[in-house]
């Protein structure tokens, strides 16, 4: 039983303080946001057998997947999750009047500076009593993953998936093309993929995002791990000649990308992959998700970005890793460490993956028998990454990024030539947005 | 759809007559008791619910937001709110890249919807206006996508336009390697592209505002031109389009207001990427979602109600002064 968005009937304390909070933003900005923090909180009594949680997983298949896992947590720990689903994007776009309005206990969220941010705003809760318990489940990357930026774990990851440039087996191996491991061999292969006829790198910009993934690729491979945390947390220049070259290789690779990209979304670039008439795609491995016929699912296979600067190698892997922050208050706060306990065990990352194998496991505990050959190699590839990544829109200010990145970078790729007068513009907003703190 | 409408305020009904005090019987004058309490008490709760409500939700959020325009506030906490004078306006004049192309797109909106859909609106009211078989359906088939929304004609748009699978491309093929018409992406491109769609339902608007004005012509005028021996075009040249003054009033606020508030054909079309930035998409990328810049936004915002004013103020001036003459 939900409450309608109008709010009607929520209880009068936390209605004052939606007011005072969320709704206090949303009447002065003047935006008239429906107070989805109103769907929230249920109640202000706490049922000590019962922990909400604010969920973005609206997809079917990820709705299921976590549904199998709260079913098996109750049957283990006899406590039910009362789950609270919202639209995938709208979740994102109201997590502010969500965390200050009467947020769930739990709830789902991503890796990274994104979730830095929520925690030094006080709007999550600590959970280092939990990880001292889950600790053992994960590699160093995914625990260097989890904490806030003064040192405390705030954030339970599950699932993980990397990105790389995904092909066809049977296109490589009808022409004889061999993966490139280094940045001469990636251009040279995209000059006789254009002469067999084929369009190199499939490419689709209209979400704004994935042009976001070929710059990060682009920018560890050529500058190494820490650049891009300091690039993305704003302290590193965007004028720096470093940032430059990566436009001046990006420049190089464009010729080789599908035309009339602004105007197609990345499902349609993925469907000139599955149609044979590209060679190439970057992106997540959820690219899988349009290889609708199992056979040509079995063909699809990866390589990592390739090698542009020895001293990085391709140590780096862009892997979003999704999972579990508690809010400011929890009510349940004895439950709340049951479940994160549980979400934290290889358990429940197995359960989870049977019915979404679109991702992986963020544990080096959890099985892996019953992987398809696309994710244990993905798996692998995340296991033996010296660093992780989590995409250009989770490292930074996703003010930053969703204002001034992707405009900036859609200009770009509009206008390669006018990088030299970008990239200062660039740098003047970054620097307005990150002194606003 | 005349504009000079004489209007009663509820409270000037409301007020009790002169010279009768309450504490005094009524029996003196009893016949012409003009309101009882109860009825002062709904008058009163008639005119002002809906005023608080106007306050709350219009004015109020309105200043609020003038206010913030000069702060800088990440949406959470009030504590977080700092002033920043005129800086939001500043980084918005010299280091938007969005902002000036935005102002301009407003512009040449307004510009074409003036100068295409509303006359080809006025001649398919004429036409419509002569009796001709069949004109109900016609009305009906161009007013349809006026009631349509927005979204729906941005979504089916964008369908049409689409590069790789859309109806044009797929007509003159040019979705082929090498070969690719952008209407969305190309920046050249997509503010055409998308004032196409505007225009086709901007003019379903405009016929019905015609004809209705049209239909309040006095037909003793047509007479006397027909009279007179005037042709077709001189009879609508100089006897009928100088009787639809009001009505042009009319259309031209709409189609200010309609080029002002342009945003969901654009948002869904293509999100208001480059070539076809908008004032309302800029405010809305910069307060809803994570972005959370809700002083910046309010700054735009700001702009585009300066725009608003700047525009509705010499109207209301316009038709006041009128009212004051009648």
């Amino acid at each position: 039983m939900r409450l309608s968005p109008s709010g009607v009937s929520v209880p009068g304390p936390s209605r004052r303080s939606l007011l005072r909070g969320a709704g206090g933003a949303a009447l002065l900005a003047g935006a008239g946001i429906p107070l989805l923090s109103a769907c929230g909180g249920s109640g202000s009594s706490s049922d000590p057998k019962t922990v909400t949680l604010g969920s973005n997983a609206s997809d079917a298949v990820p709705k299921k997947a976590f549904a199998s896992v709260y079913a098996d947590f109750k049957k283990q720990y006899g406590l039910t999750v009362d789950v609270n689903t919202k639209d995938h994007n709208t979740f994102q776009e109201q997590i502010n009047s969500y965390l200050q309005g009467t947020p769930d206990d739990v709830f789902n969220w991503f890796a990274g500076y994104r979730m830095q941010f929520f925690a030094a705003k006080k709007l999550a809760t600590p959970i280092d009593d939990v990880w001292q318990k889950i600790g053992g489940n994960f590699p160093d990357a995914m625990k260097k993953l989890s904490k806030g930026e003064d040192g405390k774990y705030y954030f339970v990851p599950l699932t993980t998936y990397p990105w790389a440039i995904f092909y066809r087996k049977s296109v490589f191996q009808q022409h004889g093309y061999k993966s490139p491991a280094t940045w001469d061999e990636l251009v040279a292969l995209c000059k006789q993929m254009k002469k067999d006829g084929l369009i190199p790198f499939a490419f689709g910009d209209k979400d704004a995002w994935p042009a976001m993934g070929t710059f990060d690729q682009i920018n560890f491979r050529l500058n190494g791990y820490d650049f891009h945390v300091q690039l993305m947390a704003g302290k590193a220049s965007w004028t720096d000649a470093k940032v430059k070259a990566v436009f001046d290789h990006w420049a190089e690779l464009l010729p080789y990308h599908q035309d009339g990209f602004m105007g197609r979304t990345w499902e349609d670039a993925a469907q000139t992959l599955v149609s044979k008439k590209a060679g190439m795609y970057l992106l997540g491995s959820f690219v899988a998700q349009q290889f609708t016929n199992k056979a040509d699912l079995d063909d699809l296979d990866f390589f990592p970005f390739p090698e542009i600067n020895s001293a990085y190698g391709q140590e780096t892997v862009e892997a979003p890793t999704d999972g579990f922050m508690v809010s400011k208050a929890p009510k349940n706060h004895d439950g709340v460490l049951k479940l994160l306990e549980y979400l934290g065990s290889p358990a429940a990352e197995e359960m989870y993956l049977k019915t979404d194998p679109s991702v992986v496991a963020a544990s080096d505990k959890a099985s892996t028998s019953a992987y398809s050959a696309l994710q244990k190699k993905a798996f692998e590839m995340i296991g033996s990454a010296k660093s992780l990544t989590q995409f250009m829109d989770r490292d930074s200010r996703p003010d930053f990024t969703s204002t001034v990145m992707q405009p900036g970078l859609q200009k770009f790729l509009q206008n390669p030539k006018d990088v030299d007068s970008l990239l200062p513009s660039i740098e003047r907003q970054k620097k307005t947005i990150f002194a606003s703190e | 759809m005349t504009t000079d409408t004489t209007t009663q305020t509820p409270e000037a009904a409301a007020a009790p007559p002169p010279g009768v005090s309450p504490a005094r019987t009524r029996a003196t004058h009893s016949h012409r008791r003009l309101l009882t309490r109860r009825d002062r008490i709904t008058l009163a709760l008639m005119a002002g619910v809906p005023t608080l409500l106007h306050v709350a939700l219009v004015w109020v959020t309105a200043i609020a937001s003038i206010f913030l325009a000069f702060t800088t506030w990440d949406g959470i906490g009030f504590d977080s709110i700092k002033w920043v004078g005129l800086d939001n306006f500043t980084q918005l004049f010299n280091d938007n890249p969005q902002f000036w192309p935005a102002v301009q797109h407003n512009v040449i909106w307004f510009v074409v919807l003036i100068l295409i859909p509303t006359p080809l609106g006025l001649f398919l009211a004429v036409q419509l206006d002569k009796r001709i078989r069949f004109s109900r359906v016609y009305q009906t088939a161009l007013f349809l996508p006026v009631v349509i929304s927005m979204a729906c004609i941005g979504f089916v748009w964008q369908l049409v336009y689409n590069p790789d699978t859309g109806l044009i491309n797929s007509i003159i093929g040019a979705n082929k390697p090498g070969h690719y018409i952008d209407w969305i992406g190309d920046p050249h491109l997509n503010l055409w592209a998308i004032l196409i769609a505007a225009s086709w339902r901007h003019t379903g608007y405009m016929m019905i505002l015609y004809l209705a004005g049209l239909k309040s012509v006095d037909p003793s005028l047509r007479e006397a031109a027909a009279l007179d021996g005037a042709n077709e075009w001189q009879t609508f040249k100089s006897v009928i389009f100088p009787t639809l003054r009001p009505t042009n009033t009319v259309v031209l606020v709409v189609t200010i207001i309609e080029a002002l508030r342009a945003f969901d054909l654009v948002f869904v079309f293509n999100k208001g990427a480059q070539g076809t930035e908008l004032l309302s998409i800029l405010v809305t990328n910069n307060i809803i979602g994570e972005s959370s810049r809700i002083g910046y936004g309010s700054a735009i915002a700001v702009v585009l109600l300066a725009i608003s004013l700047a525009v509705i103020i010499p109207y209301l001036i316009a038709t006041f002064r009128k009212e004051r003459r009648a």
